[in-house]
């Protein structure tokens, strides 16, 4: 004797924001149930465990047929399938194109790719999320990339109006597809105290700064690249470190504006060369891919890490790299002012950003 | 050549990938009239083409307009081998045929496949121009407007109301033809689909010409049917109350009285057509011409004169394709006879022999069971009749008689209604109903539905002698219906009988108006027992009516009716169902039939007892909505009475329940029984506090009525049968007792009580009710829910017993209840009005229960006192104030805010897309239109989207609004097939995706006339079967309702909507073009 077939539709599809938060999190049926049984609601409502789950499998069944649309927000405006009001389908989309930032973490710069899909067992036994929550994050990151990759026009822009997520979403995920599309290495252990936030913090200055779309603002410009002109004339700034002379007076210009304003003085300036050295070297490998992906390790390696063995504050690196970059205006034959500013404007909020003391 | 019908194909979206290779489509349109096809060419590699095709034109009958829907086909073009369908669109023009409802068909429709379901959708637009047709005997009846609701609607008034009209018509089921064999499901379902809607049209334009015939121009309380009858082929019947409805001249607001569909015939033809159509028919309204009149005073009595043979009719040679033509059988055929055509009289002599005859021929006709439930829910007493006779004054007197006469010259004085105008409902007599058992053989001639016809006809008779028993001429709430196992059928009908005014049946109902309002009866007058005290057609109970003190009233009173709005009630109101489900042996043919006849009695007392239990349970006297269904499967019997209770105050208080024991020695037995009288008594006084029964004490003042004992009127109440003497017998017995007694060591009533504790409570802030209106509650908010749940239950193989068998029907419906307060109790303090459970046995061991209903919230802080005074009041407030997350009233009232009226902008919304849909398949690269991605952009309400919100309820308005126009009737048949059943998220995955599918394409017809709502919206079947074992699963749908545009009552008070309807609608739509 059982129930073979319930089924409750409404006129206004009936959506329980609860419920679609254990669906998003990957519970089966029965998990759903028992957390909802823990949470209370059967006490509230007079409910029997029986009704309780009748409720949830019809839920899960809505969502389950959403799911079409909500791979396709735009369509879900437009269909007549679901009379769902507007205020609720913004949050159906929101929630299902949120993510766990543990989880984008660990796939963020890899390639979207079938092998990664496989190894999302990995990330959902290290993070502790269903495997089937992971497999809808991954599929949402996929599919954003797939749609904006070769999209012209703003990189957020183009993700709000596609699938119309609120704005704060849809620049963490124009830092994952711009992570994806430009291979980012994020995984090594040096890189591991890094935060998803922290990345997507850098991702929102390369791609203000240092793609084409950043320069021009028009819209026949691609977002997801970096501006390949920027990163030839980078090459130019090594005349920095190159040029004896002018490494000399770089220095000596930070050293004078830093004297007596930072406990770290002395380590500062036994080690300018060394960092400055660091940071137009990475400037002038960017040409090649590969360097590319090396971008966030090698600023760690070449400029965080001697900075913190040498146990310098955030201020303190705040105050180095902004007399780093204005000295070098100074320099009378430092000819390549407009691409430095570029170029150390971005460096600089990054290495804040990734500076935690 | 009446009619024209313009159709054109302007763009698709969302198509499915057709071409795995290029992942896109190379997608083309057949339109589809009669036997007429055009096609649009073939828009290549597109999931969003754009048409955009010119006028397609068909030249056709207006006959043909009414019986065909338009028929759109989506194909992907396939150079090689054959064109793959996409899927379908039927449109029923009928809306767009008559002058008051809908000028243009216009928006986007779901792309229907049988197997696949909605595949995208179309954007579509039709028009008709209807030229004059000055032929009095036309097969058409272009103009009659058509109504699902059972109350006047709500922008209409009656001039009068004509009565009963019928039909039904018969085809063999395509599904059971030798193709069947060889073709797809998809060719059969889309045959089946077809072949309903056609019949649905030819079934309408018939009652219309009935309508036309008796002087009507409407159809109230529409109520449409088929028997899936199997082998022996598909029936589909209607029945309905002829009206002669006027238009009301908008009140609120001179600007919508300029109607530009009445005031300039010449701007389009269509209504020129109407206004000069059928001289001698009035349409619109207007005094009833001279002919009619006459037709009246001449009744010609026979029946059989009123239908014609369809050899005649080919005679007639006036449309060779219609079978026959159908005069309605309460109208005499005087019209004919007096009609110019000589041949008419021939005709006579070749009409089919009388009713008897063709009923002698019907082999299987059966032995037919049949109730007067009535009598027994008599049983406990009404009256008046001669007393009341003689108190009423001549007057009264004079004007029953007038009342009498008018009706008698009906066959049948039924009413669809079930809510009336008030001053016509007089008195309500009480329940009758009749059922009998059929067995079905092959209908061998389709065009000669004469043994359905004898069935009914045999059926409506007996309800109208029970009406009569009951000292009552009219049978108002009065709906048929049917139940199919193999070739078992069983045919019900059931109403309550009445006496009404003659106010609106009368030519010179307009003059006795007035003299009407003085007599208007007060809250009581509709409980006043309308038969003879001294010569009661049963033994009943009577008292003088706690109201007015002057007229007898029974001391529990059923009917089929809503509860009349001037009906003083005490406290609230709540849903009463009795339930069974007996085992019956599976038989064969007559042996089974006979089975089945024998049981019905026994089911329906027990149904009655439970009903009667249950309503004292909760301390009310009086049953409103009941409707009893009787389900028949091969190896049980099904039967689920519901109903809306209240305690009328005009009637007593009822009585409370007592317990006794047959063995009171045991000790151990008597607390048993004790304990269980306590039970009861406590939830007795928890229900009265729950439902604020707190009648006035009267009893004192009643003691010097002739009628003894007021208070222990309640007996056991037994069903009276005119066949089954012995029931009436054991109904005295009882009747000697003084309280309601349920002895215990009787298995039937250790059943009833263990059924009237089981009944859950509803869970506090929710009420519930069958009926349109809940008493006691006033004050409605916006916030509006239609839902339909189905679940299906498996017996697993065990032998059950009856009481097995009941508790899990019992259980089942209870928990499926539960389910729906669950679901809903966001919106609390609500109430789920309109309560419609169907069951049916759809296979050996499944039972399958279906729910429709709505659920609306109201205002907590409610005045009960001057409750009724400041609806409106209350109502605007509560909308303002209240935004339930479910609802849309946010959206709405912004919405409103901008423009006065929704419907306009929900027009140019669905419009509205149209060049920009274009301009996105002009650059592929972005897949969304520019205006559309820009205003997603700037704020993210998605003030883009092209679907307007449509409200479905099945009751008959929307709180806090003015239905300001009816755009036509819904009338929807879908089947769903799949072979994938697993793959679809099983059974109730592929049932849940075809409910939701089905609300999505009514939602879309609605839109598409420039509706936001439908009104009165019935399932009126769900026929669901399976077959696990081979993946398999097939359902139908059949869905009805009245498609209407609405505005928002605080709207209306602020800004005077314009006159939007044709206007608004063609312009808006031609900016599509």
């Amino acid at each position: 004797m059982s129930v073979e077939l319930d089924v409750f539709v409404g006129n206004t599809t009936i959506m329980d924001k609860e419920v679609y938060q254990l669906w998003l999190n990957g519970y089966t049926v029965n998990d759903a149930v028992k957390v909802r049984i823990e949470g209370g609601v059967m006490e509230e409502c007079e409910a029997s465990a029986e009704v309780l789950l009748s409720d949830t499998m019809d839920q899960f069944r809505t969502f389950q047929m959403c799911e079409r649309l909500l791979q396709n927000p735009a369509k879900l405006a437009n269909q007549l399938l679901f009379q769902i009001p507007p205020d609720r389908q913004a949050m159906l989309i929101e929630r299902y194109y949120a993510f766990d930032d543990d989880v984008v973490r660990e796939v963020l710069g890899k390639k979207l790719s079938k092998g990664t899909k496989k190894d999302l067992d990995d990330v959902s036994a290290k993070t502790g999320i269903t495997l089937k929550s992971c497999r809808r994050q991954f599929d949402n990151f996929k599919r954003v990339f797939k749609v904006v990759e070769e999209l012209k026009g703003p990189l957020v822009e183009n993700i709000k109006q596609h699938f119309l997520l609120p704005d704060q979403l849809a620049r963490d995920y124009a830092a994952i597809v711009f992570f994806a599309n430009n291979r980012f290495e994020t995984g090594k252990k040096k890189l591991q105290y890094l935060t998803f936030q922290d990345f997507a913090f850098c991702a929102g200055q390369l791609i203000n700064n240092w793609t084409v779309g950043a320069v021009d603002n028009m819209v026949e410009d691609m977002d997801v690249d970096l501006d390949k002109e920027f990163l030839q004339d980078l090459k130019d700034l090594k005349i920095l470190i190159t040029d004896k002379d002018l490494l000399d007076q770089h220095k000596s210009l930070v050293c004078v504006a830093l004297r007596g304003k930072t406990k770290v003085f002395n380590e500062m300036e036994a080690n300018f060369k060394n960092l400055s050295r660091g940071l137009v070297n990475i400037a002038a490998k960017l040409t090649n891919t590969k360097d590319v992906r090396d971008f966030f390790i090698d600023l760690v390696e070449k400029f965080i890490e001697p900075c913190k063995s040498d146990k310098w504050t955030a201020t303190d690196v705040n105050l180095y790299l902004t007399h780093y970059t204005n000295s070098a205006h100074i320099l009378d034959t430092f000819k390549h002012q407009n691409v430095w500013t570029r170029y150390m404007g971005v460096i600089k909020s990054c290495i804040l950003r990734m500076y935690h003391e | 050549m009446p009619g024209k019908l313009k159709a054109k194909i302007v763009a698709g979206r969302h198509l499915p990938v057709m071409d795995r290779a290029s992942d896109l489509t190379d997608a083309f349109v057949e339109v589809k009239f009669g036997n007429t096809t055009f096609k649009t060419d073939v828009y290549p590699k597109s999931l969003n083409p754009q048409w955009n095709s010119e006028w397609f034109k068909f030249e056709v009958d207006d006959e043909d307009l009414q019986d065909e829907p338009l028929q759109i086909t989506v194909l992907d073009h396939d150079t090689y081998s054959a064109n793959d369908a996409i899927g379908k669109v039927y449109i029923d023009i009928d809306p767009l045929l008559s002058s008051e409802a809908a000028t243009v068909i216009s928006g986007w429709f779901p792309i229907y496949d049988t197997i696949h379901g909605i595949r995208g959708e179309i954007n579509v637009l039709v028009k008709v121009e209807l030229f004059n047709d000055l032929n009095r005997f036309r097969q058409s009846s272009c103009g009659v407007k058509f109504f699902c609701t059972t109350s006047i609607p709500r922008c209409y008034r009656a001039v009068m109301v004509h009565g009963f009209v019928e039909e039904l018509v018969v085809n063999e089921d395509p599904e059971y033809q030798w193709i069947d064999r060889i073709r797809t499901p998809r060719a059969s379902n889309e045959a089946r689909q077809r072949l309903i809607s056609l019949m649905s049209g030819e079934l309408q334009r018939k009652i219309g010409l009935k309508v036309l015939e008796m002087g009507g121009n409407a159809v109230v309380g529409y109520l449409q049917c088929f028997d899936l009858e199997g082998e022996s082929g598909l029936v589909v019947r209607a029945i309905g109350t002829a009206c002669t409805l006027d238009k009301l001249s908008n009140t609120y607001t001179p600007a919508t009285a300029i109607n530009p569909c009445n005031s300039s015939p010449s701007k389009d033809i269509k209504e020129a057509g109407f206004g000069e159509e059928a001289p001698g028919v009035p349409l619109s309204s207007g005094p009833p011409t001279p002919l009619r009149a006459q037709t009246f005073s001449s009744f010609s009595p026979s029946k059989s004169y009123s239908r014609q043979s369809s050899s005649s009719d080919t005679e007639l040679s006036l449309t060779p394709k219609t079978a026959r033509i159908c005069l309605s059988p309460s109208s005499p055929t005087l019209q004919s006879k007096s009609s110019p055509i000589p041949t008419t009289k021939a005709l006579r002599s070749t009409t089919p022999p009388p009713l008897h005859v063709s009923q002698s021929d019907t082999a299987m006709l059966r032995k037919s069971v049949s109730f007067s439930e009535d009598l027994l829910l008599a049983a406990s007493g009404m009256g008046s009749g001669g007393s009341a006779g003689k108190e009423a004054g001549p007057l009264k007197a004079l004007l029953r008689q007038q009342t009498q006469t008018a009706l008698e010259q009906r066959e049948f004085p039924f009413f669809t209604l079930t809510s009336f105008p008030p001053g016509f409902l007089l008195h309500v007599g009480g329940v009758v109903s009749a059922r009998s058992v059929k067995l079905l053989d092959r209908i061998h001639n389709p065009d000669e539905p004469e043994t359905r016809d004898a069935w009914w006809e045999e059926i409506r008779q007996e309800i109208k002698s029970h009406a009569k028993a009951l000292g009552c001429h009219a049978v108002v709430g009065y709906s048929e219906s049917t139940s199919i196992c193999e070739e078992v059928c069983i045919l019900s009908a059931s109403g309550t009988a009445a006496i009404l005014s003659s106010r609106f049946m009368q030519d010179s109902a307009l003059d006795t108006e007035h003299r009407f309002e003085d007599l208007m009866s007060p809250g009581c007058a509709f409980c006043h027992i309308p038969y003879d005290e001294l010569n009661m057609p049963f033994p009943a109970q009577l008292t003088y009516c706690h109201c007015c003190r002057r007229y007898k009233v029974p001391d529990v009173l059923f009917t089929t009716i809503d509860l009349p709005t001037e009906a003083n009630v005490t406290g609230k109101g709540c849903l009463i169902q009795a339930r069974l489900c007996r085992t019956k042996k599976k038989a064969q043919g007559e042996g089974n039939a006979t089975a089945i006849s024998n049981l019905l009695p026994f089911l329906e007392y027990e149904l009655h007892t439970q009903l009667m239990n249950k309503l004292k349970l909760r301390s009310m006297n009086a049953l409103f909505g009941l409707r009893i269904q009787i389900s028949v499967g091969e190896n049980m019997l099904l039967g689920l009475a519901s109903a809306t209770g209240v305690y009328l105050t005009a009637l007593p208080s009822p009585g409370g329940i007592q317990i006794a024991g047959k063995t009171p020695s045991d000790i151990t037995y008597e607390q048993h029984i004790s304990n269980m009288q306590k039970k009861i008594n406590d939830t007795i006084a928890k229900n009265k506090e729950l439902y604020e029964i707190n009648p006035p004490d009267l009893v004192e003042e009643v003691i010097g009525s002739p009628i003894p004992e007021p208070r222990q009127r309640s007996r056991l109440f037994r069903s009276h049968s005119e066949s089954s003497d012995e029931v009436s017998e054991l109904d005295l017995s009882h009747g000697k007792k003084d309280a309601f007694v349920l002895e215990i060591d009787d298995t039937d009533a250790v059943e009833d009580i263990h059924s009237l504790l089981t009944d859950a409570p509803t869970p506090p802030g929710f009420y519930s009710c069958n009926t349109e209106i809940m008493p006691g509650i006033y004050n409605w908010t916006s916030a509006l829910q239609m839902f339909t749940s189905v679940r299906v239950f498996r017996l697993s193989n065990v032998n059950l017993t009856n009481q097995g068998l009941n508790k899990v029907f019992n259980d089942l419906c209870e928990n499926l209840l539960k389910s729906l307060y669950f679901k809903l109790r966001s919106m609390v303090p609500c109430c789920l009005c309109h309560v419609n459970f169907t069951v049916a046995v759809p296979e050996d061991e499944l039972i399958q229960v279906a729910v429709t209903a709505v659920a609306m919230s109201f205002d907590k802080d409610q005045t009960q006192e001057n409750g009724r005074q400041s609806i409106d009041k209350n109502l605007m407030k509560a909308i303002t104030e209240n935004e339930d997350q479910l609802q849309f009233p946010l959206e709405l009232s912004a919405e409103s805010s901008s423009n006065p009226l929704n419907s306009a902008k929900g027009l140019s919304e669905v419009s509205g897309p149209l060049p920009s849909a274009r301009v996105s398949s002009l650059e592929k690269a972005s897949p969304l239109p520019e205006g559309r991605s820009r205003s997603l952009r700037s704020n993210r309400s998605y003030a883009g989207s092209s679907v307007t919100v449509v409200k479905m309820t099945p009751l008959s308005f929307i709180p806090g609004t003015k239905i300001i126009k009816y755009l036509g009737i819904i009338n929807m048949f879908f089947i769903r097939e799949t072979t994938s059943l697993r793959e679809e998220g099983g059974v109730s995955g592929f049932l849940h995706s075809f409910i939701a599918e089905v609300f999505a394409m009514v939602r879309a017809h609605v839109a598409a006339l420039g509706g936001n709502a439908v009104v009165s919206y019935n399932m009126k079947e769900c026929v669901f079967m399976e077959n696990p074992n081979k993946n398999q699963a097939q359902c139908l749908i059949n869905v009805s309702g009245d498609a209407v545009i609405f505005v928002r009552e605080s709207e209306l008070e602020a800004t005077p909507p314009q006159p939007h309807s044709a206007s608004a609608q063609t312009s808006s739509s031609g900016e599509g073009t």
